[in-house]
Order: structure tokens, then C-alpha cells, then sequence
């Protein structure tokens, strides 16, 4: 595994994910297209060939513009959130399991990185704006012990910032009138330039999590 | 005459059966536990290692610190993660059936307060032939994958 020089330029140089990442992003790939039309089958491509062109389309594939409101109210773009390496994962406060697994993974990998935990900044974007307001985002984040930017919006912002990157959510209800929400589960790890670079699933052990981004940033 | 020789012949075998399922013990639940909830949210899932000498079937659950308490599963499905309530949960004789995250768990729906780590709650689990059982639920960190190993057997 090669991830030193990943920084560099996602589009020129070989992919340095592991065979296990190219799973996950193939999975993920299926999930976005699936929602786009375009069809599957360019995933199947990537998880055959996992250097060159892989890296091309993923890079650009996955993340882009988006407008939404952090947990104090504050507007935030994806500009402003350049210079630092992202930790980009989609979920929802209502979520028992996933979602708390997912982010404590990421606080404790945090915790783990030390020092170069100050380059990366976790980011918690909700797909339940409904009932995730920045009142119940900054309660629900807080709890996780790590500096993480929850980020809420409208129905049409948050339905952007999830197809940018590749995210498919979808809520089903429950008797009483209650709900949960599908929603593709995965921790996008984006560079300072804002380029996807490298994935883990929310189960991934927090270790694993801190080593891959110690070489990434290294 | 006859008549009593074939009452007494019926609670005997009655009494047989009774001590022979007796001899197998009953339903155990045991490590039972929960993660901490994050701020204010009012949704949590307790988990619990159940045993049952006879098949059987957990069918409800309840607590007095959520308005509801479902039987629910997490699936992963091409990393989509989707959660489901179940009507039951299959208990196979003599088989350990573990409720843990990344699986099935008891959802708790509407809890009045956060679930606070180092804190207890009581759980009342229903089951079709075992009657009701109620355990104490150990509240754990936040991203606790498991029990307490004090709590652990």
C-alpha cells in the first residue's frame, strides 16, 4: 500500500487505495449511479482496474460545491473548508447504530493521529434535515469528544451535497408515524484541494482509520 | 376406580414433563447493555445474549425509559444501511442468539432522558412460550462495540 504521495494529485498519479477500499467505492459508485442513471457498470470497470483511470474518475467522481448551515447556524461552503483534510460522512442524529459507530470511530482515529489530528476535520452531514436541525446537531456532536462540523440545509441542499458525493438516502417510515433513513454509510476522506482521495466504512477500526490518513498526510 | 388410577397416571406424567424441562433450565438473558446516546437524541438500542433451553421466539420488549421499544434489525446493503423493526426474534434451542451493533437490536424509541454511561435502566423482554423476562441494562460509552467485561460472562 502506497498512500505518501496521494496528496499530490488524485487524477495523475496511481491510485493508492487498498483491494478492501476499492470495494467500498465500488459499492458506492453503484449506490450514485444508481441514483443518476448511468449505470453500473462503471464501477465494475473500476474494481478491474483499480490504478490509472480509476483514480482519474473517482477523484472527480465524488465531492463537490455544495452551501449548508454548521451547527451554530453559520453558513458554510466547500471553499471554506479547504486547506484542511475532511472526514466527510452522510447520516442522521435518530441513527442507533451506524451513525455513532461511525463517528466515534473517526473521534478515536482522531485521538490516535495526535498532533496531525489539527490538519483533519471531521464533517457530519445530515440526510434527516427534518428533524436535524443545527440545535440538534450541535447537542449530537458534541457528545462524540472530536471538533466535528455538523452540517444541515434545506431538502434541495442536502439533496445536492448527498448526490455529489454519490450518497443515496432515502427515508422509510415506521408506524406511529415515525421514520429511519437508508443511507449509504462511508467515510469520505477529502484532501485540502477538496479531491476525494480515499474511503473507510463507518466499522473500520479506528487504528486502521488513523494509519492510512498518518500516510496520507505524511 | 379406574377413573382415579388414570388421574393419578395423567399427573404423573405431567409431573415428568414438568421436571424434565426443568432439568434444562430456563430462558437466560444476560449481558445486557447500551451505548450512551449523543446529546439530545431520543432514540437509542439496548442489546442483550439470549438463551433459551427451548425454541422460542423474543417478541416485544419494553422500558420505562422510552415511550417504545422495538424489535429492530441493521443490514448493510451495498454500504447502504438500512434499519427495519422484525415482528420476532428466532431463539433456536440451546443456541446463544446475540443482539450487538452491525445487527439486531432493541430500538428505543422516544427515551425521556439521554442514556448516561455508568448508569442502568430496566428492560422487560417478552417471549412467546418463556413468559417475560426483565433485566437491568448497563449504559456504556458512546461507541462501546460490547459490555463491560464486568458484565460479560
Amino acid at each position: 500500500m502506497d498512500g505518501g504521495d496521494i496528496s499530490g494529485g488524485v487524477a495523475q498519479r496511481p491510485s493508492p487505495l487498498r483491494p478492501r477500499s476499492h470495494l467500498v467505492l465500488a459499492a458506492a459508485l453503484l449506490a450514485g449511479f444508481a441514483i443518476l442513471g448511468t449505470g453500473a457498470f462503471v464501477a465494475l470497470d473500476l474494481h478491474d482496474n483499480p490504478r490509472g483511470a480509476a483514480g482519474t474518475l473517482l477523484g472527480s467522481a465524488i465531492g463537490g460545491p455544495f452551501k449548508l448551515v454548521d451547527q451554530n447556524g453559520r453558513t458554510v461552503t466547500n471553499t471554506d473548508l479547504e486547506g484542511n483534510w475532511l472526514l466527510v460522512y452522510f447520516g442522521y442524529t435518530h441513527c442507533p447504530d451506524a451513525c455513532p459507530t461511525a463517528l466515534n470511530n473517526i473521534a478515536l482515529a482522531l485521538d490516535d493521529l495526535g498532533a496531525e489530528k489539527k490538519e483533519v476535520r471531521p464533517v457530519f452531514i445530515t440526510i434527516d434535515p427534518e428533524r436535524d436541525t443545527s440545535p440538534a446537531l450541535k447537542d449530537y456532536v458534541a457528545a462524540f469528544g472530536a471538533p466535528i462540523l455538523a452540517l444541515t440545509g434545506n431538502n434541495a441542499a442536502i439533496a445536492q451535497a448527498a448526490a455529489e458525493y454519490r450518497v443515496y438516502y432515502q427515508k422509510h417510515p415506521e408506524a406511529g408515524g415515525d421514520y429511519s433513513m437508508d443511507h449509504t454509510s462511508i467515510i469520505y476522506v477529502m484532501d485540502p484541494k477538496g479531491r476525494f482521495t480515499a474511503s473507510f466504512t463507518g466499522e473500520d477500526p479506528p487504528e486502521e482509520i488513523a494509519a492510512r490518513l498518518r500516510k496520507l498526510l505524511g | 376406580m379406574r377413573a382415579i388410577r388414570i388421574m393419578v397416571l395423567a399427573v404423573g406424567l405431567a409431573l415428568m414433563v414438568g421436571s424434565a424441562s426443568a432439568q434444562t433450565g430456563p430462558l437466560a438473558v444476560n449481558d445486557a447493555w447500551a451505548r450512551a446516546t449523543p446529546g439530545k437524541s431520543t432514540t437509542g438500542a439496548a442489546y442483550v445474549t439470549i438463551e433459551s433451553p427451548a425454541a422460542d421466539r423474543l417478541v416485544a420488549a419494553s422500558t420505562p425509559v422510552a415511550q417504545k421499544a422495538e424489535l429492530h434489525t441493521m443490514s448493510m446493503s451495498g454500504m447502504v444501511m438500512k434499519m427495519r423493526p422484525i415482528a420476532d426474534v428466532d431463539l433456536p434451542a440451546g443456541q446463544k442468539v446475540i443482539l450487538a451493533p452491525g445487527g439486531m437490536h432493541i430500538m428505543l424509541i422516544g427515551l425521556k432522558k439521554p442514556l448516561t454511561a455508568g448508569q442502568s435502566f430496566p428492560l422487560t423482554l417478552t417471549f412467546a412460550k418463556a413468559g417475560t423476562r426483565t433485566v437491568e441494562v448497563a449504559v456504556e460509552k458512546i461507541g462501546a462495540e460490547g459490555p463491560a467485561p464486568a458484565a460479560a460472562h
